[in-house]
């Protein structure tokens, strides 16, 4: 009964999703304000139903249902709660009912709090949102139903793979999606804004708190999910340049272009046009991402759905709604009013520049993950894109961006200094020179680890710097400097610690990679092997029993000069269910570096494969990545960013909220320096 | 400079850096990609030592020698042919005799693929899409029981 009205409510919501299609647009065509009101209260009832639908799926899923063949095939009666409640998204069905409820998780959230959103732009912006909606409810009733039945119902189910019974599917997967599908807003203002055919620095001033969260869940998610890979896989890599991490990477790229060039249009009112395209771009992006998962038509350990009818179904939509705002977009955007005039060297122009190696970037990746499909397509040969391309090719290009990122926010608006710029950077490129020295000089070769090291502490320390510049640090008294940073706008805290974070990512990926240490052997009880300093020492063999699985664990006691520090427990599982063992690893965390222990089979003399690594400031690859999502939220929580919020007086004469403004004339004067 | 001028520059600065990644990309996709092989294929074409390939089938049933020191030997087949891999470090969960297999690694000059990567597959349900299309090719597709 529950899980009928789980179908039932996704009906409605498709069928509230195809009045939201038509009928704000028609309202806003035809200057109807009671169509156009619709648009809100029909977002907010999509959210309910679908809601419903994932509640009674959940619900289905805690009770073992195994009437529902979606709980037949992902779930068992033995399976602790917390995978049998993740285990709902842990499948194609379920994690596209995950996917239509954050969408509307989103619409609902625009109807919420666009209240001062011009009438006509909420209209439009929340019938585009259901557009998308309606395409992936019909998605999933046609073709990915997770209510349908199965009868007779089996008497057990068939266990989720154990590889995901992991916390890190309860976070990984909803934070990816929050990111994927939350740029679909930023998709839904373009789209509106050129079926309106006017734009201006207001509308960037809407989309880019979205921009910005989509961002920061698209950040964390990707960070969450190379360490799940890290701890899970038992291999000790966190990247693998797998299509399906090149499918959340590709529209973080293109969202962090689309964020940085909505600063240039809402302080210079310029690149109007191209951060239209960006919006539209970004989504495009998250959904060819989608198709690339959902599909199964790459070659991946992701890929746990491989159904033709399906990916052909995902392709239509992708062609849709790509091409259709592609074509939206050349047919409205020469109508645009270009803006503002910068110099090349300026603020503008390095922001142009970041745009210019983030696409450029992010069109590598692009063509590194469908090259094997074009190939195959074209030749019939299977061929594998890997590692050795992308930190070629897409390494050599983002370390140029990255050279630049310290410059960049040196510059003043419309005319900057290279060489001045250059110049207030002198401790930063010093530092710099001594760090890349100091790894250079005790081991003369290593010259791409000691650029690679130069480069991190560049980066860091230019946001420092340019922090220390902003309060005037050491050249004001301490007091007025506390001051000024009381007072520094949140974008511009923002800013330093999203800089200060891609520093500390580089600092992690160059010492992980030069200074890794790894031993592979077979261990036997008393064998001692030393790694990184310290020294390791297998005990013996625990057997134990889990929920629902049987494990053998190998208790390992970490001595470093002789003194016991800590102990690790590596593990082999046995999954009754499935028959299949999964290898649970052990970490310790020794400052930002880590010691990784997995543990392999036991052979007939007694001795167990293991799996050691010494990992150096490994933990700054994914810490970065939060200073980065941190930078963020700064950035997100800056009242004047806040959508509604009061516009201080004295700025009040120079903004241009209202809607019909389509020529702000005079750009803004340039608020504070950032 | 004239708003032309500007945008020209422009069009120039984001010429040249996408003619510079373009030329990187083409390079590094003659360079840099791995062809996959089945055991046939292998058998047929002999390739050289040193070239990075991708093998894939099922492992042979009673192929798997385990040595000292996390050394693992064993062989893929197609059923037609097969072919000696040779590997170090501990293999991955699911890995068994009779299941589907990618091995990556050079050939060295007596003829075993020394693998520095092998990937298992994923579930009972997915085999990685190149072993399920080698094996339709041979003949020994098993249909939904090997993938679906």
């Amino acid at each position: 009964m529950v899980v009928e009205i789980g179908h039932f409510a996704l009906v409605l919501a498709f069928a509230l999703a195809l009045v939201q299609s038509v009928a704000p647009i028609w309202g806003s065509r035809t200057g109807d304000i009671r169509l156009m009101a619709t648009a809100a209260p029909s977002a907010l009832g999509q959210l309910l139903f679908v809601a419903i639908a994932a509640a009674a799926l959940v619900h289905a899923h805690v009770v073992s249902d195994f009437s529902v063949v979606n709980v037949v095939e992902n779930s068992h009666s033995l399976k602790p709660l917390l995978y049998k409640i993740t285990g709902v998204w842990g499948n194609h069905e379920g994690s596209m009912l995950l996917w239509v409820l954050i969408l509307a998780l989103f619409g609902g959230l625009v109807a919420l709090f666009g209240a001062n959103l011009p009438a006509s732009l909420k209209a439009n912006v929340l019938a585009v949102q259901a557009w998308i909606a309606s395409a992936f409810y019909l998605f999933i009733l046609c073709t990915s139903n997770p209510f349908a039945r199965i009868s007779p119902a089996p008497l057990e189910g068939n266990d989720l793979n154990p590889v995901l019974q992991d916390i890190g599917l309860a976070i990984h997967p909803p934070l990816l999606y929050l990111g994927y599908v939350g740029f679909s807003i930023a998709f839904s203002f373009a789209v509106a804004a050129l079926i309106d055919g006017r734009i201006d620095a207001a509308w960037a001033r809407w989309v880019r708190p979205w921009s910005l969260a989509a961002w920061i869940f698209l950040t964390l998610g990707i960070a969450m999910g190379s360490y799940w890979a890290y701890y899970e896989l038992g291999w000790g890599g966190w990247w693998f340049w797998d299509p399906v991490e090149n499918a959340s990477f590709m529209p973080w790229l293109a969202g962090t272009a689309l964020l940085h060039s909505a600063v240039v249009m809402e302080k210079r009112d310029a690149l109007k046009i191209w951060t239209i395209l960006l919006a539209i771009l970004t989504f495009s992006l998250s959904l060819l991402g989608t198709f690339l998962v959902r599909s199964g038509v790459l070659t991946s350990v992701h890929a746990f759905a491989t159904d033709p009818e399906r990916g052909v179904f995902i392709l239509g939509i992708l062609c849709l709604f790509i091409g259709g705002s592609l074509t939206l977009f050349a047919w409205r955007a020469p109508g645009l009013k270009p803006g503002g005039l910068f110099a090349p060297i300026s603020r503008e122009g390095a922001l142009v520049f970041n745009n210019l190696f983030l696409t450029v970037g992010c069109a590598i990746v692009l063509v590194g993950t469908l090259y094997p499909l074009l190939y195959e397509m074209a030749t019939g040969a299977k061929i594998t894109v890997g590692p050795p391309f992308f930190n070629l090719v897409f390494g050599a290009f983002i370390a140029v961006l990255l050279v630049a990122v310290p410059l960049g926010p040196m510059l003043a608006w419309k005319r900057g200094d290279l060489l001045a710029a250059a110049e207030r950077l002198w401790l930063a490129l010093a530092l710099a020179a001594i760090a890349a020295a100091a790894v250079w000089w005790p081991s003369t070769g290593a010259i791409l680890t000691a650029l690679g090291v130069g480069l991190a502490v560049w980066v860091m320390a230019g946001a420092v710097v340019e922090w220390a510049a902003r309060i005037k640090l050491f050249r004001a008294p301490l007091a007025d400097s506390l001051s000024r940073a009381r007072g520094l706008p949140g974008a511009a805290w923002g800013m330093t610690f999203a800089h200060f974070g891609i520093g500390m990512v580089i600092l992690g990926i160059v010492s992980e990679t030069s200074w890794n240490e790894e031993r592979i052997l077979a261990m036997k009880p008393g064998e001692v092997v030393t790694i990184g300093g310290y020294q390791v020492k297998l005990d013996g063999m625990i057997p134990r029993q889990g929920e629902n699985f049987s494990e053998e664990a190998a208790h390992f006691s970490i001595r470093r000069g002789g003194v016991q520090v800590t102990f690790l427990e590596p593990s082999r599982r046995m999954f009754a269910t499935r028959r299949t063992a999964t290898s649970e690893t052990a970490i310790a965390t020794f400052g930002f570096s880590q010691l990784y222990i997995a543990l392999g089979e036991t052979d007939k003399t007694g001795a167990s494969a293991v799996r050691l690594y010494w990992k150096p400031l490994v933990t700054l690859i994914w810490l970065g990545a939060v200073v980065m999502a941190f930078g963020g939220l700064c950035s997100l929580l800056d009242r004047r960013l806040r959508v509604g919020a009061p516009v201080p007086a004295r700025k009040a004469g120079s903004k241009h909220v209202g809607p019909g403004n389509i020529d702000p004339g005079a750009p803004a004067a340039p608020v504070a320096a950032e | 400079m004239t708003r032309k001028q500007r945008r020209l520059t422009l069009i120039a600065v984001a010429g040249l850096v996408v003619a510079a990644a373009g030329a990187l990309v083409l390079y590094a996709l003659t360079d840099k990609i791995v062809f996959f092989n089945s055991p046939s294929d292998i058998v047929a074409k002999h390739p050289q030592p040193g070239i990075r390939i991708r093998l894939g089938g099922l492992v042979k049933e009673g192929s798997v020698e385990r040595g000292a020191d996390a050394h693992v030997a064993f062989e893929v087949t197609d059923t037609v042919a097969s072919v000696p891999v040779t590997y170090v470090g501990i293999l991955p969960d699911l890995f068994r005799e009779g299941q589907g297999v990618v091995a990556e690694g050079a050939f060295d000059a007596s003829g075993k693929l020394v693998a520095d990567t092998v990937l298992a597959k994923h579930d009972e349900r997915y085999m990685p899409k190149e072993v399920a299309d080698a094996l339709k090719k041979s003949g020994e597709w098993r249909g939904k029981t090997a993938a679906k």
